[in-house]
């Protein structure tokens, strides 16, 4: 019997598999406190907020779950999405003087988008593979270089969407299918994408592998260098789908879009069950993940019960009591 | 006497020929130190800066402008150290990062005998500063209340959205609770949107779906007022409410002189001023106006009567 619950709980059905479960209670603890200190809480139009909100981390936190797996690391995510906002910016309005059709413009745009998350994963990829750099040092140079390139397109200051353009964008983020915001199907839409990458096919396995253990994986017929490179590619595309329903939303990019993107992308994926180093992943975790960071710091808007100053502290401890409760921690006590 | 004449002559000509460069060298050097463009207000502050220095180098051949720009107070500290040991400059232009940890730095500079101009952030000890420029965070505060009070006729619901936890962000807000006192105006809520337009519209969703009804926000800065703006429209609440921002951010201001409803009215705290010290610090060495004391610029209000006064379309802010 015990060998029984053991075995199912290894494959990851059994009822106190914290690894699986431990990100959704703490979820649902998250929620109780957040309708204990407000009713407003539960409302729809909360709701709907947070889970909106939680889409831009999240889709980036889907592409971090690759690159995490692999055993890599991407902290340029956030300086990225600023600085393909900021082109996207300029080149939409840019191409207001070729083409009259908004929608023409705006595709062009979220083309160019999905290129540059292309082109700036693979540049990741590649240092990372073909140049022997650690991952931490690339993508930590590439944050600084796409943070420095936004500011500088933007002058200093901040780049803003043409109003024309801005009204035919605004349904990207703005706008329902059957009462269901558009960045909540894109999240939902790309996690479901993400998580039969990763679960069921090869490159999946693949990642997992490569994470576990580099050198084993490249005995046994892993390409490792394209398989990590794909995955700094995945993370590029990511960024750019995030871009593109970021951009509606105010219109705008300045210096100070996305800053600790990156942070909140890897916290996501960490408090959804993905190991650090690398070796398994878990889409559905990361999901949670993202909507609890989110949730944090609706709860801690809806509420005066604690000092402002004090926002941080409280979003920190929740992140290691999320942690903590997942690894079983407590269960341990004794041994 | 002829030959002489002709001599000393020739030594003026061949002494003023070694003068040219020699005055050149002697240029009066002017460093410019401010914090690096990581935010609305920043980056017209460093456009402003920018447009000065090659206005006043280009007015006045013997002023050398320096301008170095740091991300954080400790790199701002090492700035000011090789403005002083590699350009050995005549005179400082500073917005410090912070008061406290540049209050030193800032003293080590005058100790090596040049003019300093402080702007905006005052040091911790009077007395370093030959010039300081400054708006007027309180006056800030003060007439947004005034204004908030005059259009709800002393009565009503309003939400604050405050900046980054600093002495600006506390100077405005206390000065503005002083101005609402005594009124029936209650504060619901304030919460810090860090002078910034995504965690403006965050703040301002989740103070909507708290509160059924708002009357006035004070949204304090013109990038927070921008992610206000967006919220409230999402919420389809423009009618219930308008929306007080501050410092002049070319967007808000066209839309205070187009007569926007939900944004009737701005209050300035311009990062112009940055212009208006390099310009007086340029005056002390190129005139004989006396330039040392405090300017303080005012806060006025920008309502669609006077907005095209304070509409720049070409500042990046």
């Amino acid at each position: 019997m015990q060998t029984m619950s053991r075995k199912a709980a290894a494959i990851g059905f059994g009822p106190f598999d914290l690894k699986t479960w431990g990100p959704l209670l703490a979820l649902i603890g998250l929620m109780v406190l957040g309708t204990a200190l407000n009713t407003s809480f539960l409302s729809e139009g909360n709701i709907s907020n947070i889970l909106t909100r939680s889409a831009f981390i999240g889709i980036i936190a889907v592409g971090a779950t690759f690159v995490i797996t692999a055993g890599g690391i991407d902290l340029s995510v956030g300086a990225m999405a600023a600085v393909i906002s900021g082109v996207m910016i300029i080149s939409m309005n840019a191409l207001m003087n070729v083409f009259d059709s908004a929608s023409l413009i705006i595709a062009c745009g979220i083309l160019l988008s999905l290129a540059l998350g292309l082109l700036a994963g693979a540049f990741n990829g590649l240092v990372t593979t073909k140049g022997k750099i650690e991952a931490f040092i690339v993508t930590l140079g590439t944050m600084g270089i796409f943070r420095s390139l936004v500011t500088y397109f933007a002058d200093g200051g901040t780049l803003s969407l043409d109003f024309t353009i801005r009204g035919a964008y605004r349904p990207f983020y703005y706008g329902d299918i059957l009462g269901i915001p558009v960045p909540v199907i894109v999240f939902a839409v790309v996690a479901a994408i993400g998580w039969v990458i990763l679960n069921r096919t090869a490159f999946g396995r693949h990642c997992r592998a490569i994470g576990s253990n580099e050198a084993v994986a490249r005995y046994s017929a892993v390409q490792v260098n394209r398989v990590k490179t794909l995955t700094y590619i995945v993370q590029g595309l990511c960024v750019s789908l995030a871009t593109i329903i970021y951009v509606p939303r105010l219109g705008s990019a300045s210096s100070s879009t996305g800053v600790l993107w990156e942070l909140e992308a890897i916290a996501a994926v960490i408090i959804g069950g993905t190991v650090l180093k690398g070796g398994s992943g878990r889409i559905g975790g990361t999901v949670i993940g993202a909507i609890m960071l989110t949730m944090i710091g609706n709860i801690l808007n809806l509420t005066d019960l604690i000092s402002n100053y004090l926002n941080g502290a409280v979003q920190g401890v929740i992140i290691i009591v999320a942690v903590w409760l997942q690894r079983g921690g407590w269960k341990n006590k004794g041994q | 006497m002829k030959m002489t004449g002709k001599f000393l002559g020739l030594a003026a000509a061949f002494a003023m020929s070694l003068a040219g460069p020699a005055l050149a060298a002697d240029k009066v050097k002017i460093g410019v130190s401010i914090p690096s463009a990581t935010h609305g207000w920043a980056g017209g502050l460093n456009y402003h800066a920018n447009v000065a220095v090659d206005r006043m180098e280009e007015l006045y051949p013997n002023i050398d402008m320096i301008l170095v720009t740091a991300s954080d107070a400790s790199a701002q500290a090492n700035d000011l150290e090789d403005l002083v040991s590699v350009h050995n400059v005549d005179a400082l232009v500073i917005l410090p990062f912070e008061s406290e940890p540049l209050t030193d730095p800032v003293r080590m500079v005058k100790e090596s005998g040049a003019f300093i101009t402080v702007v905006d952030r005052g040091l911790s000890q009077d007395g370093i500063e030959d010039l300081y420029v400054a708006g007027n965070n309180p006056e800030l505060g003060r007439v947004s209340a005034e204004f908030i009070k005059e259009k709800l006729g002393n009565k009503g619901d309003i939400v604050v959205l405050r900046g980054i936890p600093t002495v600006i962000d506390e100077e405005r807000v206390d000065a503005f609770m002083a101005g609402i006192e005594g009124t029936d105006i209650k504060v619901l809520d304030m919460k810090h949107a860090n002078w910034n337009r995504d965690d403006g519209f965050e703040v301002m969703q989740d103070f909507l779906s708290r509160f059924p009804k708002i009357d006035a926000v004070w949204a304090q800065d013109d990038d927070i007022a921008i992610g206000v703006i967006e919220a409230v429209k999402q919420a389809g609440r423009e009618d219930e409410l308008f929306i007080l921002g501050g410092a002049g951010m070319k967007d808000i201001i066209k839309r205070v002189m187009d007569g926007d409803r939900l944004v009737p009215a701005d209050v300035l705290y311009p990062p112009a001023m940055i212009a208006t010290a390099i310009e007086l610090t340029t005056l002390n060495y190129v005139s004989n106006a006396p330039v040392t004391g405090r300017f303080i610029l005012g806060a006025p209000l920008v309502t669609p009567e006077n907005a095209a006064n304070y509409y720049f379309p070409d500042s990046p802010f």
